[in-house]
């Protein structure tokens, strides 16, 4: 070891991510953490491995009309419709504030045909302050009829090259769970030259308020998330790192150290935490304090161990 | 803005009525920088379900650190706070939102009707704290029966204002709603509306107001995840056509910003 810093080399926390290197594996998952300002008073962002921001699109989006939200058991859907101020107001607005944070910033990306994520990603071109792009594939493509990229590995394959063809920083193509099978997607995007592939976004779900006999969602079906989905999300990136080389990044569900361990023992290299940063706005920061303490109390060189480190 | 995320001992516990309790937290951070009109979020459990916090008017807060909530038994979130008993730790963040924004040199009627009350009392106190002629100042507090008011009117009755109460059985004040009484009282184009209850009564406050030209503001509700902004669930229909979002632009919104049905 060259140099003791406290906060970077012990216990050794550093994780890479397909080209980009985090000082641990925590970061906040897009939608969840807003433009990171909101959480500037409850957390230390610096203490964070990255920020991913809320999603942008080319043009500006007001989403769905109310009611977007709704809790379930042990989680929480969501329509939120891609509400976003568009690629123009992110970089004049939001950036000049990222930029000027000691955390790796990710943008998470979407749009509606291939070529407007390559328009969007040109535009981000060149930005000062964009660690990486995260590429959310679980959007409707309005040319092939509203099926999701993210559920056919073709057009997965076609939207991860076009982006990252256009990009001047590491690409994290982050996958849908609403597949048959989640391998052969992680391999598809892999294939097409993705950095790294994150998952999982939300599971579609649907709730119905029976007084009314009505949806409770104005846009009748929405997203899962919460404790609710870590399970399927453990499983579904226990896969995809057993089908792939490149690194894999677990979201779902993840509220508690031991949630982040399990999703590192599967083979993720770094995690997300989404809902739970609604319900305990400091447990990012509370995790990396938690894998920290499980670090040095099992006398690991370096959280790099831990990584598909499950035994059978 | 400053929000906390205090671990606050439950100092008292109030039944004041059969569905209706009120807590005073001791909260010292959120104490000392709410404003009348801004809420907290609070957890009502300790595990993962019920997940999401829940959002509370600020009833009161008071310099020697401690806040009140004012809630009804509704739901699953709100009946196990109703279960609590004084000594217990609760996780209260905030305070968040804007609140109502106090025209000093105006009159001031305060509506507030069934648990709309509940951000009455902390705005009544702001008003009766400010050192200006109160003679034209007016609270009207409303609810469906006797137990929904009575209780709170000791409270109110301290700050010295004039005081009017209605309930839709007569059981306590005069029989109607309380819009019947912001409308028998004559108010001045002067005057600013501050409410806060049912949709029904915000929309009534509303048409009210603007046939007379009277500015209003209201405290709504929506449902909420975060209540700091970085869901975005919390959307309401804007008057220009896009949204507005409740815990950040709001919860009080000036009544012409929001979209009305009637
Ligand atoms: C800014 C704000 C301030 C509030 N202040 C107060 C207050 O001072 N006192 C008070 O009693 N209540 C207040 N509420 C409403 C309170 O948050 C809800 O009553 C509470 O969340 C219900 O939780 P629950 O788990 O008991 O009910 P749930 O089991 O979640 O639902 C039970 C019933 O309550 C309804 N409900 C759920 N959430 C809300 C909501 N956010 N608004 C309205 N109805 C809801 C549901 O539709 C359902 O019919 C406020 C809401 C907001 C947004
Ligand atoms: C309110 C909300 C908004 C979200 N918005 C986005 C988004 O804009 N882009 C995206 O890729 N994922 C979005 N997500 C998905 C999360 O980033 C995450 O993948 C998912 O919620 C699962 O993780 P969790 O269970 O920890 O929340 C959103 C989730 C929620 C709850
Ligand atoms: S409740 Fe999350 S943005 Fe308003």
């Amino acid at each position: 070891m060259e140099f003791v810093n406290e906060r970077d080399s012990y216990p050794d926390l550093r994780v890479d991510i397909g080209g980009l290197s985090l000082r641990n594996p925590v970061m906040t998952a897009s939608g969840t953490f807003g433009y990171a300002r909101e959480f500037e008073n409850l957390v230390n962002l610096h203490r964070l491995g990255g920020v991913i921001v809320k999603g942008i699109s080319l043009r500006p989006r007001a989403g769905n009309p109310p009611q977007r939200i709704v809790e379930t058991p042990c989680g929480m859907l969501n329509a939120i419709g891609l509400q976003n101020v568009g690629v123009e107001r992110f970089i004049a607005e939001k950036m000049k504030y990222l930029k000027g944070i000691d955390v790796p910033v990710i943008v998470n990306i979407l749009g509606d045909t291939v070529d407007e994520y390559r328009m969007l990603t040109e535009r981000l071109r060149g930005v000062e302050g964009i660690a990486a792009l995260e590429v959310n594939i679980s959007c409707p493509n309005v040319k092939r009829g509203g099926v999701a990229f993210g559920t056919v590995p073709s057009m997965a394959a076609a939207v991860t090259e076009a982006v990252k063809k256009a990009a001047d920083v590491p690409v994290i193509v982050k996958l849908s769970p609403n597949v048959n099978d989640i391998g052969e997607m992680a391999r598809a995007v892999e294939s097409a030259g993705a950095d790294s592939i994150s998952l999982i976004n939300t599971l579609i779900g649907m709730a119905i308020d029976v007084e009314r006999r009505k949806p409770v969602l104005a846009n009748v079906i929405g997203g899962l998330s919460g404790p609710a989905i870590k399970p399927v999300a453990l499983r579904m990136v226990y896969q995809a790192a057993g089908s792939v080389n490149i690194p894999v990044i677990g979201i779902g569900g993840i509220e508690t150290t031991g949630d982040a361990l399990e999703f590192l023992l599967a083979g993720a290299t770094a995690i997300q935490v989404g809902t739970a940063n609604f319900i305990n706005p400091r447990v990012s920061e509370e995790l990396v304090d938690g894998i920290g303490e499980y670090v040095k109390s099992h006398k690991l060189n370096s959280v790099r161990e831990l990584i598909g480190a499950l035994e059978f | 803005m400053s929000q906390h995320q205090e671990k606050a001992r439950i100092i008292r516990f109030e039944q004041l009525s059969e569905l209706n309790v009120r807590i005073t937290l001791d909260a010292p951070l959120i104490a000392a920088s709410a404003d009348a009109g801004q809420f907290v979020m609070i957890r009502t459990g300790s595990g993962q379900d019920p997940l999401l916090r829940r959002p509370f008017s600020l009833h009161q807060t008071s310099s020697s650190g401690y806040i009140q909530i004012y809630f009804k038994n509704v739901g699953r979130g709100t009946h196990i706070l109703a279960h609590t008993k004084v000594g217990e730790l609760l996780d209260v963040f905030g305070p968040l939102g804007r609140g109502f924004r106090f025209a000093r040199d105006r009159a001031a009627c305060l509506v507030g009707g069934g648990l709309g009350i509940a951000p009455m009392l902390f705005l009544a106190k702001k008003i009766a704290s400010s050192s200006r002629d109160h003679g034209r100042d007016l609270i009207i507090l409303g609810g469906r029966s006797r137990e929904d008011v009575e209780p709170l009117v000791e409270d109110f009755k301290e700050f010295g204002l004039a005081l009017r109460c209605a309930t839709d059985d007569g059981s306590f004040g005069i029989k109607g709603l309380v819009t019947d009484l912001v409308k028998s009282e004559h108010l001045t184009r002067d005057t600013v509306v501050y409410g806060c209850g049912p949709e029904n009564m915000l929309e009534a406050l509303n048409r009210f107001c603007r046939s007379r030209g009277i500015a209003c503001q209201v405290s709504v509700e929506s449902v909420m995840a975060c209540g700091m902004g970085a869901c975005l669930g919390c959307n309401i229909d804007a008057a220009q056509g896009d949204y507005l979002h409740v815990c950040i632009d709001g919860p009080v919104f000036n009544t012409e910003d929001l979209a009305w049905n009637s």
